[in-house]
């Protein structure tokens, strides 16, 4: 036989970020959960690869899919799961990190998968715990288990990722769906150009790889994916675009524009959707909408990811 | 007591000596300069070691020392200790301490603390505004009247031009230098490192070198309006230097410093998301650095400033964007600047004295910055080939808040000297044995 030796673990302990990973560990979790989404078609749903590990669910910061999607993915691996929704304010002032994680560690989980409102937090507490640590969302830094499913939707229906165009278009810069997206996809060979009002582009966004657009025409022509970002609402008071109207006319999905990607392009969002925000109704409901997939997908690919680190003793 | 400081390399540009001289100090005083002194009766003799450098005393425009209020991150004696282990003879201290120095009643108090203290002299900076609020002029008549030797609103700019303008006048009139941190808060917006690619990819919200720059412009154009001089904390910017050479080519006083952390450190020490990483201004890129190095060797850089700032770990434990911005100096600054500046060729002996000594001592019109007969016996012995691994458990800072931990370096001080007193003297530098012992170790 000639040709690497396939991949079969991990080699960090954490899931801190799409930058730890190396193609070849991308395409593993990939592979691993064709195999864990086969499990969900099952009549009972559930293999015992975790059981006797105890899973915690931290959350810093609200998020309910996120969270219902590790909590599912941790059941039908057989784990003993906690959830722990620590909201920030009442954290009391002044208590660290690690105040409150070593706290959780003293009742012996073996995983800790943490979602925080700042960035950087899971690689801080990463240096610190004893637990594996997966990271679902820290700030606006990354959420790689998000852009995995992502890509795992893209290759099922694409049958690859290499060398497809993807148009990534909204908030870019308070984007951690983004970021993880943007290093994943640039690591297997896709081509990634970007659209947002200006103010909500970050500088140096070529230097990760990004080729920026000026108008969402220019970022949607031939694209094979167009992913849309989620706008919040809130930013309109903080003058990054003038009226979410506004927004809708320059960079709203609208199916006309969608014409100008391939025809077979497929159309995806990280959800909640503002709808007639960000994407026009029709589009989000439409033919080439693979909205709902990725929400499934992302029970296998959390699967994946939690067998791949937690389903083997060191 | 007279002693004889024999066979050291003088280094004391103010008076043009570079040459291996005796220093004869005497009750306290500089009593004479010059080679092969011969000693009076009763005077003690101590060796310079060799190779070792004798400097007028180092002094530090900027630094934090957070008492009152904040005792258990710094105490004025505890961040005099960590001074003089610094090198440092005198040191200026910023007024956001709690309650702010915007009155004479806490000047007092910190020139008490220090007095107290008894290593390196302190000068306190006022407020420039009530509470550096940026809304009402500070008393600095009285200010000064108490010990302060300039007003700024550190922490903070100086809120709005017309205050700034109003503050020039004022302090300009009673002849009190008016330094300010440049940063336009509107632009800085909720920015916690600098904006470029490497804040991107963390996902850490960006300030741009821009906020520092639009705000030293305008101080500039304002020094030039009232014909007052104008002080610039911890420049950390090419187009900020750009802004300030032009502002002198014009014949506007500005004068600005700039830290060690800011000449040897770049945005790429952000990776991993070690909060002693975070400071402000935030640490820039590699071209930002390289145009500070080429501004501190050619002269438009005036003064190397640690902007000492101690915060307590559990407050640096916090996530990155909620730390406190700042890092602590005084005991890694003459180590930096040897290593980085000296040792590479960029800036030669003379020049970091005057960037460490002459020029603070001249903007602030402070006593210092010259061996001088007759002048304050403060003086500092450095070690330049001394091999120097920086840790924090060894420092004499109360707070431990640096990035430097196990950075080895070569170059360091031997010993500092206030008024006369030997007041530090490093164990580690061998020759001082038959030194006297310091009051601090
Ligand atoms: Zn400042």
């Amino acid at each position: 036989m000639s040709g690497p030796t396939p991949v079969t673990a991990l080699s960090g302990r954490h899931l801190l970020g799409i930058s730890d990973l190396t193609p070849r560990e991308i395409t593993l979790v990939l592979d691993t959960a064709d195999a864990m989404r086969e499990v969900g078609e099952r009549q009972i749903k559930k293999v015992p690869a975790l059981r006797g590990r105890t899973i915690v669910n931290l959350f810093f910061e609200p998020s309910t899919r996120t969270r219902t999607s590790f909590e599912i993915a941790e059941k039908r691996l057989s784990a003993d799961t906690l959830n722990l929704a620590v909201s920030t304010s009442s954290v009391v002032k002044g208590e660290t990190l690690l105040d409150t994680v070593s706290n959780i560690e003293a009742m012996q989980p073996d995983m800790l998968v943490v979602r925080h409102a700042s960035s950087g937090a899971c690689e801080q507490l990463a240096r610190h715990c004893r637990s594996r640590i997966v990271n679902a969302g820290d700030g606006l830094h990354e959420h790689p288990t998000q852009a995995l499913l992502d890509a795992y939707t893209i290759r099922q229906h694409k049958g690859r990722l290499d060398g497809l165009q993807v148009a990534i278009v909204g908030d870019l810069l308070h984007s951690r769906v983004l970021r993880s997206n943007l290093l994943l996809l640039r690591k297997m060979g896709a081509t990634v150009r970007v659209a947002a009002p200006r103010p909500l582009v970050p500088v140096g966004i070529e230097a990760m790889g990004a080729i920026p657009c000026r108008t969402i025409e220019e970022a949607l022509e031939g694209a094979d994916v167009v992913m849309m970002l989620r706008i919040q609402l809130e930013r309109m008071q903080n003058n990054f675009f003038p009226s979410l109207r506004e927004y809708f006319t320059l960079f709203g999905l609208t199916s006309e524009r969608l014409a100008l990607a391939k025809p077979d392009a497929i159309v995806m969002h990280p959800g909640p959707m503002n709808r007639g925000v960000e994407i026009a109704s029709d589009v989000a409901d439409g033919p080439r909408a693979v909205i709902l997939e990725q929400v499934a997908n992302g029970v296998a690919v959390r699967m994946a990811v939690l067998y791949l680190l937690g389903g083997s003793d060191e | 007591m007279t002693y004889i400081l024999r066979n050291g390399r003088v280094v004391d540009p103010a008076n043009g000596r570079d040459a291996v001289l005796d220093v004869e100090v005497r009750d306290g005083v500089i009593a004479r300069i010059g080679a092969n002194l011969e000693a009076p009766a009763g005077a003690t003799v101590l060796d310079v070691p060799a190779g070792c450098i004798v400097t007028p005393g180092l002094i530090d425009m900027h630094v934090h020392l957070r008492e009152p209020g904040q005792e258990h991150k710094e105490t004025v004696a505890s961040g005099v200790a960590a001074a003089v282990a610094g090198g440092f003879t005198a040191v200026a201290c910023m007024p956001n301490t709690s309650p702010v120095n915007d009155s004479a009643a806490v000047t007092r108090y910190i020139v008490d603390k220090a007095a107290a203290a008894g290593l390196a002299r302190v000068y306190p900076i006022g407020a420039a505004s009530v509470g550096s609020k940026g809304e009402q002029m500070a008393e600095i008549g009285e200010l000064k009247a108490a010990g302060c030797v300039a007003v700024s609103d550190d922490g903070h700019p100086i809120r709005t031009a017309l205050l700034m303008r109003r503050v020039l006048e004022y302090a300009g009139m009673l002849d009190v230098l008016v330094i300010d941190h440049c940063e336009d808060p509107t632009l800085k917006g909720d920015g916690v490192v600098h904006e470029g690619a490497v804040a991107s990819e963390l996902g850490l919200r960006g300030i741009p070198g821009e906020a520092e720059e639009l705000w030293i412009e305008r101080d500039i154009t304002l020094a030039g309006l009232t014909k007052t001089p104008v002080h610039v904390a911890h420049l950390s910017t090419a187009g900020s230097l750009r802004a300030v050479r032009a502002g002198k080519a014009r014949g506007i006083a500005v004068t600005c410093e700039v830290t060690p952390h800011h000449f040897v450190m770049t945005d790429e020490a952000l990776r991993g998301y070690d909060t002693n990483t975070k400071m402000n201004p935030p640490l820039r890129p590699q071209a930002d650095v390289d145009a500070l190095v080429e501004g501190l060797a050619d002269g438009s850089v005036d003064v190397i400033a640690t902007d000492h700032a101690p915060h307590h770990a559990d407050e640096k434990a916090l996530s990155y964007d909620q730390a406190p911005f700042g890092i602590t100096g005084l005991e890694t600054a003459v180590p930096l600047t040897f290593d980085r500046l000296v040792h590479t060729g960029r800036i030669d002996l003379a020049r970091m004295v005057e960037l460490l000594s002459v020029n603070p001592a001249r903007i602030l019109k402070v006593p210092g910055g010259s061996l001088t007969e007759g002048a304050p016996a403060d003086i500092t012995v450095l070690a330049p080939d001394l091999a120097v691994t920086i840790r924090a458990a060894s420092q004499k800072s109360l707070s431990k808040n640096m990035p430097f931990e196990g950075w080895t370096l070569k170059g360091g001080v031997a010993a500092t000297i206030v008024g006369g007193r030997l007041v530090y003297r490093n164990p580690a530098v061998d020759g001082l044995e038959g030194w006297p012992t310091a009051p601090v170790q």
